[in-house]
């Protein structure tokens, strides 16, 4: 049997975001981003991380091979292959439907793991699912766990920084806690959830010819993404803003630290 | 500015910057993954290591360094090197290579031209090759071009092309050469040896080329005429790289005046050799090596001065909008949010360059599009004529001149209404390979040099209006967008690869073509018809000025000047060469209107431009419209000095002709009452004490100009509305969103 793992890697595009994005109310009752539609995209830089450590692990474990499942408008997702096919080797798996920030984890999340159920040659023994920890547009911070739960995958981590797999095939992951500590853990080995935070990998470099190879089986991908409808679910949005950042500076010397602790439990409180 | 009186609520507002998928569209590559990927990635080069070591100081130093070097390793890695080659060899672009070259280029010069030039340089090495080499020289260059694969174990070629030579030799006139060859061991029965002797001038590349291809003449009986051979590194002899050139611009490329005397094989004569009656006959001499190969490599060099006008368009509106934060006036105010760009100057002059930015991109990649479509059809020119039984020269020209007619006639039969023209007549014409043939190359023999010549040229003037946009900044080292180091970089553009006089020198040649003039007429009544089905664009007034450019044209073909010498000659470069700059103006604004329209047509089927198109296509309408206006402008100016400037002034001597004498009209009062009060109300009367009226004398008499005058009052007239579309186009500059910082270094 192959020792090789299967990674499906989860993540799509955000906007690239020229100045402060403005959430809006769109006409259908959902809010949207305004002049969302007429920005360019880019990948979520979580995903993105998940895609670059899953391509390395790949490339150091023979017989892996490496899924992207992306939902998006289609025509946003084709203009993001130019780049992300370059990176590194995978095969996508693209649903053509909305990658608002907007959208319920749980919508997503049942759109991503029916369509990882239905990928040929998937052998779900064998099987890494990654995604990022979070996403630029949607914080929501659940759609990777979701997914996993509805695949069966109870072994999760999430803020995932290292994964190194041991000589046993058991996989060893720092996960990130607070303090800048990490929670060390070793799984048996897979199959299991990673939600990446950045990982330790630089961006690939582009290389034109990892790219027309990818571009063999992206674009028939493209051509036959399934439309999925993903939306807000129940969620109703009463309204929309952007968080407002306040900064007051006082300059104080050598106040100890239990002094700016409390100061700051009560600035909060207040 | 009135910003009511040229925006209403319904005209549509560019929102963003131009994204990719706009100029995919506009430049036609919109169903090329193969391009999009690559411009990705050289994209990720320029304006990450390229951008880094420009900001570093790497420009600093005229001498080769480590931090150099690491850009060519970035150039293997990310498919920059590769793409001269083709997949046979190791590459991974199949077919011509002119537009991938361009498309590069403009994205290397966006950040930093020289490093464009390092990529440029190593592609005009393998050119003779490419062009004329042969099968086993293609094959053995082209494979070994392409970085190693991992597990190869071998060197990477790099080449360097080295034509130009110390003074008195070779330069602009690329004839007489000192750079000699010679047999040196010529054993019965066996392949030639050549002593190659050849100093070169501001050979680039010259650091780390491994290879050399060098353009040489006979000093031998036992070889003839002139050739271009390759120089490996290892060859026996000397190899000096030379002394390196003081730079003042370019320098990421390398540059050196290499020394070379070396031992070849005939067998690097590019192109190969025949011996007749014992002497080495080059296949090719260097001439037609040269024609072949700065035809296409002229191209890119003009988009890269292209591409840094473009580029200079968001730091300047960085610039321009935060001038004043920080100071009085918060946020939401004018001062504040809009900075400089209250002023209405700092936005039409910004409009300015960018439009120009805009047509010098369009004509570039025009012409490298035209030059990938007629590849295959011009490297076949010699079975074209074998095929119509012409081998000698005298037989060539002959043929040509009788496919000439044909072509004439095709061309003509096409601008005749559909429902009238002979349909078989224009099929039969269309079939015969030798007419496509000629028109395509009449195309090819002008937009390489006016690529070269008005893109770099116009391009540094237009450089030099960007810079002084920034202010003070401009001229630092700081400057966002390293603008000032793209100003002078653009000289270097202007100048190498044949500076502007050598463009001019072609284009007065082949501008004079039938075949393209028939084609530029048509192009009139094509632009005439755009025009009426999207006014706005300024086609209109560009189909005013082509026809005064022809006008002017055919004038100048038959006049001759106050002395009786006539104007259009080869010497009469006065006379000549401002028409070859009045036609590279209205051809870049010709391409950038297509490019306009191409949106127009094909935006819709983008799903991914969505609301954003109409916004793009009114800012693209009006900077074509503002494009043309100035267009005309030059033309009119240009056309008009031609026009006159070649009739002397009459004179107030009494011998002139057009000076009226007093007493002469004064006789005439008798006869004719009231002519010598009229004569005295034109201004043009010698007293009989000799005083007239002041000025240089009498007034001109246009006899003759009446064709030119109507034109050129109908071409004033056409700039009517192009001031609007100026106001319009800076008003969205005002408004334009634009990424918080700029995505390179500074
Ligand atoms: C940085 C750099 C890199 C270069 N790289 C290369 C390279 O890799 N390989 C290579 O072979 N060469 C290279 N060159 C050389 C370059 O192509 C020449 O400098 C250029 O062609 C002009 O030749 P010249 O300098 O001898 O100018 P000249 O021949 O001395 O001309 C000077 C000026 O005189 C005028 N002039 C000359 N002749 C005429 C005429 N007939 N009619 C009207 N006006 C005329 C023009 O205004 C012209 O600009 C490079 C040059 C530089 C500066």
């Amino acid at each position: 049997m192959s020792n090789g793992f299967h990674i499906v890697v989860c993540g799509s595009l955000v906007p690239d975001p020229l100045q402060t994005l403005q959430p809006v109310m769109g006409a259908s009752g959902l809010p949207e981003l305004k002049s969302e539609m007429m920005l360019p995209s880019v990948l979520d830089p979580w995903a993105g991380h998940a895609l670059f450590e899953a391509a390395h692990l790949a490339a150091k474990t023979p017989e892996s091979k490496v899924w992207l499942v992306s939902a998006g408008p289609k025509a946003r997702l084709q203009q993001l292959m130019m780049t992300l096919a370059q990176k590194v080797p995978f095969e996508l798996v693209a649903l053509d439907g909305s990658a608002s920030g907007f959208t319920d984890a749980s919508s997503v999340a049942k759109s991503l793991s029916e369509a990882i159920e239905g990928i040929a040659g998937l052998d779900r023994s064998r099987m890494l699912l990654f995604g990022g920890c979070a996403s630029a547009s949607r914080d929501a911070g659940a759609t990777m766990q979701i997914v996993g739960e509805r695949l069966s995958i109870h072994d999760q981590f999430l803020a995932v920084d290292e994964l190194d797999v041991e000589n046993d095939g058991s996989l060893r992951i720092l996960e990130r806690i607070e303090g800048g500590q990490y929670l060390e853990s070793v799984c048996e080995g897979p199959p299991a959830m990673l939600g990446w935070a950045t990982g330790t990998l630089p961006e690939p470099k582009n290389n034109p010819q990892v790219g027309m190879m990818n571009m063999r089986t992206i674009m028939p991908a493209l051509q036959r993404a399934q439309s999925v409808s993903v939306g807000a679910g129940d969620s109703t949005f009463a309204s929309v803003e952007v968080p407002q950042q306040r900064r007051e500076t006082r300059i104080v010397k050598d106040l100890p630290a239990d002094e700016i602790a409390r100061e700051l439990v009560e600035w909060i409180r207040s | 500015m009135s910003v009511a009186s040229v925006q209403d609520e319904k005209t549509p507002v560019m929102q963003t910057l131009p994204t990719d998928e706009v100029r995919q569209i506009m430049w036609r590559f919109a169903d090329r993954y193969d391009l999009q990927m690559l411009v990705q990635s050289t994209r990720a080069v320029a304006r990450g290591v390229v951008a880094r070591i420009v900001a570093e100081g790497a420009r600093n130093t005229h001498e080769w360094t480590d931090a150099k070097d690491q850009m060519l390793k970035a150039y293997d890695e990310s498919g920059i090197t590769a793409m001269m080659s083709t997949p046979e060899f190791g590459g991974y672009l199949a077919g011509p290579k002119n537009f991938v070259m361009a498309l590069t280029a403009f994205e290397l010069a966006w950040v930093d031209a020289g490093a464009a030039t390092c990529s440029l340089a190593a592609g005009l090495a393998l050119e003779p090759i490419l062009e004329k080499g042969t099968p086993e020289q293609q094959a053995e260059y082209l494979s070994r071009c392409v970085p190693p694969l991992p597990g190869e174990d071998r060197k990477i070629a790099r080449g360097a092309f080295c034509l130009t030579e110390p003074l008195p030799y070779v330069g602009v006139d690329t004839g007489i050469m000192c750079g000699k060859v010679r047999v040196a061991e010529w054993e019965e029965g066996k392949e030639p040896l050549l002593q190659v002797d050849k100093r070169g001038r501001f050979i680039t590349n010259m650091d780390y080329a491994n290879f050399v291809v060098a353009a040489v003449e006979s000093d031998d009986d036992r070889i003839k005429g002139t050739c271009m051979v390759i120089l490996e590194e290892d060859d026996d002899g000397v190899y000096d790289r030379g002394a390196v050139t003081h730079k003042l611009v370019h320098q990421l490329s390398s540059t050196r005046d290499p020394i070379f005397h070396m031992t070849v094989p005939a067998s690097r004569i590019v192109g190969g050799y025949t011996i007749q009656d014992g002497v080495v006959v080059p296949n090719h001499n260097h001439g037609k090596v040269l024609e072949a190969v700065f035809a296409r490599t002229r191209v890119p060099v003009g988009v890269m001065t292209a591409a840094k006008l473009v580029s200079a368009v968001e730091p300047i509106i960085r610039y321009q909008r935060g001038r004043f934060r920080g100071g009085e006036g918060a946020p939401g105010t004018p001062r504040y949010d809009l900075g400089l760009q209250m002023k209405e100057d700092v936005l039409h002059r910004l409009v300015d360059v960018w439009a120009t930015g805009e047509a010098a991109t369009s004509l570039g990649l025009a012409a490298a599009r035209h030059f990938d479509e007629f590849e295959e059809l011009d490297k076949t020119r010699d079975d074209l004529y074998a095929e119509a039984g012409a081998s000698s020269v005298r037989e060539i020209l002959k043929i040509r001149k009788k496919t000439e007619k044909l072509a004439l006639e095709y061309l003509d039969l096409l601008t005749q209404s559909e429902e009238e023209r002979d349909e078989a007549r224009i099929a039969e014409l269309k079939s015969n390979r030798l007419v496509e043939f000629m028109i395509g190359e009449s195309l090819s023999n002008i937009l390489s040099p006016a690529t070269k010549l008005w893109n770099t040229g116009q391009g540094a003037n237009m450089m030099r209006e960007a810079v002084s946009l920034m202010g003070g900044y401009g001229i630092t080292e700081d400057c966002p967008g390293f603008l000032p180091q793209k100003w002078m970089d653009s000289q270097l553009e202007a100048t190498y690869e044949g500076p502007e006089s050598v463009q001019r020198r072609q284009l007065i040649v082949t501008m004079t073509s039938e075949l393209f003039l028939a084609q530029f007429r048509q192009w009139i009544v094509e632009l005439r018809t755009l025009a009426s089905e999207r006014p706005g664009t300024g086609a209109c007034t560009l189909g005013s000025a082509m026809e005064l450019w022809l006008w002017t044209y055919r004038h100048l073909q038959d006049s001759k000047d106050a002395d009786g010498k006539p104007l259009y000659r080869d010497k009469r470069q006065g006379a000549t060469f401002p028409m070859a700059d009045a036609l590279s103006w209205l051809l870049a604004c010709r391409c950038q209107i297509l490019d306009c329209l191409e949106l127009a047509k094909k935006g819709p089927e983008n799903p991914v431009l969505g609301d954003a198109l109409p916004g793009y296509v009114q800012f693209f309408t009006d900077l074509c419209h503002v494009q043309a206006a100035h267009a005309a402008g030059e033309v009119s100016r240009i056309c008009a000095d031609l026009v006159y400037g070649y009739n002397r002034h009459p004179s107030w001597d009494p011998a002139c002709e057009q000076c009226v004498q007093a007493g002469e009209i004064d006789c005439l009062e008798g006869l004719i009452p009231g002519i010598s009060v009229g004569a005295r109300l034109s201004g043009d009367v010698v007293e009989t004490d000799g005083s007239h009226a002041n000025k240089a004398g009498p007034c001109p008499h246009f006899t003759g100009m009446d064709g030119f005058i109507s034109r050129r009052n109908k071409l004033d007239g056409c700039l009517t509305g192009s001031r609007l579309a100026k106001d319009r186009a800076g008003n969205v500059l005002s408004q334009v969103m634009i990424p918080e910082a700029l995505d390179y270094p500074i």
